[in-house]
């Protein structure tokens, strides 16, 4: 039983790598993946659920990395932005000017690819509901559906 | 020839790094020897502070230093000296930083500022401009009268009072205009404040070096506005005061001002100048840090029979919360525009700033411009109801047009206004008008569209600046260094383009420094007003002619020839009449080379500036005055399927028709244009700061203060007009802003025909319009 107070070793697997770091009980995994792991793609903004930025994939799936405890993430696969690599939905991106300051784009990209993933074939209902968990607030999203429509399969 | 330049859609040129986790923000900084601050804030919107208990904060273990108003008796204020950093004496809203605990990490931090003791005696709240305005109200600011007024001649307080600004337009004979009129409308209105939400809280660092250097490293809009007040308050050189702005995730005008930069200074001058981090919370950067102002206005225009407008009063009083900032600025910028884009030659304006105990107020994308077309545009569909005229049609009748003059008697022509006419008659395409503004679809529902014109020129300051610098690189590829900020609308990307235009030349050979470095640098004024491409993209211009003038120069003595028969193009100089005669500008960019092995010349370096030209201050009495170089102008459109049953309702399209002048990127462009739609859809239909009886925020969360989702947005239709600015560089008009300013005046257009009802007080809920129908007995 790990003392609910004080740090200790964590081993997370991340983006196919195994990390051993020192967190306290009471961190959530974003604040470990930032302050600990030093990948700042997955963004704080509300840390509070509401808003998506920093949204990561646990075993595949998206989660937001401020509702996690760190020690919750031990024995699942983590992926985040940086373990991206010239996946179809960067490049929608860009192609599609979907994004302006960039904050929210982790977030996104992490549920947009994790839908593309799971549900190759999303149909706009589903896509809606999925991508409805991240807000932005610079673009009007109208370019982040267009991003995610492309790489979705036409049915 | 592969030369890439303005008109091409090509992506921002920080893309790659913003797909990939690896665009650095301020709060991305992450660095074992900082420490972390965290803010004690007002439970109460008024309250004397009787006292601050900090022994129990000084208990936890890592607390290194706790800073409360008391060390640091300044007041500041861009227009006038009213605000602490951190509260003295009293508290006047919800959230106001009391105290700031330095500690090892933030939690620490966090969990001591929880214990900090603060003994508040409240007072009674002014929580509305209404009430702000009546003579027995409480006083937010007793010492109204000994306040330091920085920019005399621009703010006009009335000590004794809670009004901070009182700002004067007068023109025409208004006397003879309501003789002339046949129809008269009167409304008010009241438009709640609201936040601006950038994704990325508002945060500062602060270190201060053993030499007395002062770093601060911001995700702010305007570095140079912070070099500038941090060194005037703490009494330091301008120099003295360093400032760094990397990648910001989203301003909207809250990060031009200066806030949690001075608690981070304050922080790190406590713990003997080593680095802080300070980032609000969600919630605090909802209430502590400032927001959009609110509005309550009345207005009264006078029109002939044929539609012509004759007459119009308007009062404007803005809550600017419980310190000015730029609130008293935003008035003036309201008076000044306050006829809209419409030919009104007798009118009045009195354009208020109250203080409230509500939070203050600073710079909203638009400067809050859409607040006062708010009530004006929704007036002016009054009066096309009155008149029994198409509303389209009314203000196309009355669109302001070259020779006419804007309220502050500034004479339009075709370069500081552009063409309205034509975004009008685009429009009414654009979103089908003419298949009418309110159809019944049967089963309860009906379809209505709603319109509002839309114009604004900046508020800058007579004296605003910005240069630029281009560097060669021994590969013939150019660095391009700026001060603006990139804050998401692509600007940096922009000024590339319109280098490479000037130089004939592929915009990917640009490189364009994206953090802005006070000390290394060129100077800009602020990252605000729509102004970053015009203002910064003048002076990149200029420079771009030193630097062809260089190049020209060490060309002719390469080829042997005079420079004036010279060109500069595709990253080569060559003889005007034969193009195939010519040198590599990387064979000379950094020095020739004689085929002997002596060399001439040196590394050639661009640099150019601009300075806003004929700004003049309004009168005090009549406004007369300039407040800046253009407007930028356009008609928006909003179309609504609205629920007759349980009010609720769809936003189907949205349409706006903008004069660009000159369409830099088009895509970006129509991204930035939408983005400001679809912040106007949110004030217009969801967003509100709520406070309590006791002026309390009561959702200061995304959970409880809603933006728009994906899903909800509408189909945008966005098309261009472009009638060249000869100010702007190729001829572009600044619209970044723009595209909010007449949305939500549209939509409620759009939802008041829906509903058959006068839907004057945003945000239009479902709620609000059973409301309003309810109040109008429907
Ligand atoms: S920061 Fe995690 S949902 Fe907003
Ligand atoms: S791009 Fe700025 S919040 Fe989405």
């Amino acid at each position: 039983m790990r003392s609910m107070l004080r740090e200790g070793f964590l081993e997370l697997d991340v983006n196919g790598e195994h990390r051993k770091v020192v967190a306290r009980p009471a961190d959530t995994l974003l604040h470990v993946l930032r302050e600990r792991l030093g990948l700042t793609g997955a963004k704080p903004s509300c840390k509070n659920g509401d808003c998506g930025a920093c949204t990561v994939l646990v075993d595949g799936w998206p989660i937001k990395s401020c509702l996690m405890l760190a020690v919750e993430a031990e024995g699942h696969l983590i992926t985040t932005v940086e373990g991206l690599k010239n996946t179809p939905i960067q490049k929608s991106f860009v192609d599609n000017f979907a994004f302006q300051c960039g904050y929210c784009t982790s977030g996104f990209l992490m549920n947009c690819h994790a839908l593309a993933q799971i549900h190759p074939q999303a149909s706009y209902a589903t896509m809606r509901e999925w991508l409805q968990s991240n807000l932005c607030r610079c673009t009007s999203y109208e370019e982040i559906t267009q991003a995610m429509e492309n790489v979705l399969l036409k049915t | 020839m592969n030369t890439v330049g303005i008109g091409i859609s090509i992506p921002k040129k920080e893309s790659n790094d913003k797909v990939t986790g690896r665009a650095k923000y301020n709060t991305d900084h992450i660095r074992p020897e900082l420490l972390h601050a965290w803010m004690v804030t007002s439970i109460y919107a008024h309250a004397r502070i009787k006292s601050i208990d900090l022994a129990k904060a000084y208990k936890i273990t890592g607390v290194r230093a706790i800073v409360t108003g008391d060390s640091c008796p300044i007041l500041c204020g861009p227009a006038i000296e009213d605000w602490s950093p951190l509260a003295r004496g009293k508290v006047r809203y919800f959230g106001e930083p009391i105290a700031v605990v330095v500690g090892d990490s933030e939690a620490i931090a966090k969990e001591a500022a929880g214990l900090v003791q603060v003994e508040y005696e409240p007072l009674p709240v002014v929580n509305s401009p209404a009430q702000a305005f009546q003579a027995d109200s409480p006083k937010v600011h007793e010492d109204l009268a000994i306040y330091e007024i920085v920019q005399a001649g621009t703010i006009f307080p009335q000590p004794g009072t809670n009004i901070l600004q009182h700002v004067k337009v007068k023109k025409g004979d208004l006397q003879k205009g309501w003789q002339e009129s046949e129809v008269v409308v009167e409304a008010s209105y009241s438009l709640p404040q609201a936040n601006h939400i950038a994704m990325e809280p508002r945060n500062a660092r602060a270190e201060i070096k053993p030499d007395g250097q002062v770093i601060i490293d911001s995700s702010t809009q305007g570095p140079f506005n912070i070099q500038k007040f941090i060194s005037k308050y703490f009494k330091l050189d301008n120099s003295k005061v360093t400032v760094r702005a990397p990648l910001v995730g989203g301003g909207f005008g809250g990060k031009t001002t200066v806030h949690v930069e001075f608690i981070a200074y304050l922080a790190s001058r406590a713990v003997g100048g080593r680095p802080v981090k300070l980032v609000e919370s969600r919630e605090q950067d909802m209430t502590s840090s400032p927001c959009m102002l609110g509005l309550q206005a009345s207005i009264k225009l006078g029109a002939a029979k044929d539609g012509t407008l004759k007459a119009g009063e308007f009062t404007l009083i803005t809550d600017v919360g419980a310190y000015c900032d730029s609130g008293s600025e935003m008035a003036r910028g309201m008076a000044a525009d306050c006829s809209g884009p419409y030919r009104l030659d007798n009118l009045h304006c009195d354009a208020y700033s109250v203080y409230t105990n509500h939070t203050f107020v600073t710079a909203f994308r638009s400067f809050s411009r859409l607040s006062s077309t708010f009530a004006l545009e929704r007036t002016m569909d009054k009066l096309a109801f009155a008149l029994g005229m198409d509303p389209l049609e009314l203000r196309k009748k009355n669109a302001l047009r070259p020779g006419d003059t804007s309220p502050t008697m500034v004479r339009l022509n075709k370069n500081n206004f552009g063409n309205l006419e034509a975004c009008l008659e685009k429009l009414k395409t654009l979103i089908n008008w003419d298949e009418g503004v309110r159809v019944e679809l049967g089963n309860g529902k009906v379809r209505a569209k709603g319109a509002a014109c839309l114009w604004k020129t900046s508020s800058s300051s007579p004296n605003a600046h910005s240069s630029a610098i281009i560097i060669i690189n021994d590969d013939g590829t150019l660095n391009l260094s700026v001060g603006a900020v990139e804050i998401g609308p692509g600007s940096k990307t922009c000024l590339a383009q319109i280098l490479a235009e000037k130089l004939r030349m592929d915009v990917n050979k640009i490189h364009v420094i994206m953090e802005v470095d006070t000390s290394a640098s060129p100077h800009h004024w602020k990252t605000v007003a729509s102004m970053t491409n015009y203002m910064v993209g003048n002076a990149v211009l200029e420079a771009a002619r030193d630097f062809i003038r260089q190049l020209k120069t060490i060309g002719g003595i390469v080829l042997k020839c005079p420079a004036e028969m010279l060109e500069v193009g595709s990253g080569r100089v060559y003889l005007r009449e034969d193009p195939e005669i010519f040198v590599d500008i990387k064979e000379i960019g950094s020095g020739y080379q004689y085929p002997e092995g002596n060399a001439i010349g040196g590394q050639i370096i661009g640099r150019g500036n601009f300075i806003m030209p004929h700004l003049l201050p309004m009168d005090p009495s009549t406004g007369r005055g300039r407040l800046g170089p253009a407007w930028a102008v356009g008609a928006q459109a909003v179309e609504v399927e609205f629920n007759q049953r349980d009010f609720s309702y769809k936003i189907v399209r949205a349409a706006t028709v903008m004069d660009a002048g000159k369409v830099l990127n088009p895509k970006g462009a129509r991204g930035v244009v939408m983005g400001g739609m679809s912040m106007g859809l949110g004030y217009g239909s969801r967003e509100a700061a709520k406070y309590s009886t006791g002026g309390q925020r009561e959702n200061p969360q995304l959970r409880t203060y809603h933006l728009l989702r994906l899903g909800e947005n509408p189909q945008y239709l966005v098309e261009f007009v472009e009638t060249p600015d000869i100010n702007g560089p190729y001829g572009m008009r600044g619209i970044a802003e723009h595209g909010i300013i007449g949305i939500p005046a549209a939509l409620a257009n759009a939802l008041s025909a829906a509903a058959q009802a006068d839907l004057d007080c945003p945000p239009l809920t479902p709620q609000a319009i059973w409301q309003a129908c309810k109040g109008a007995g429907k």
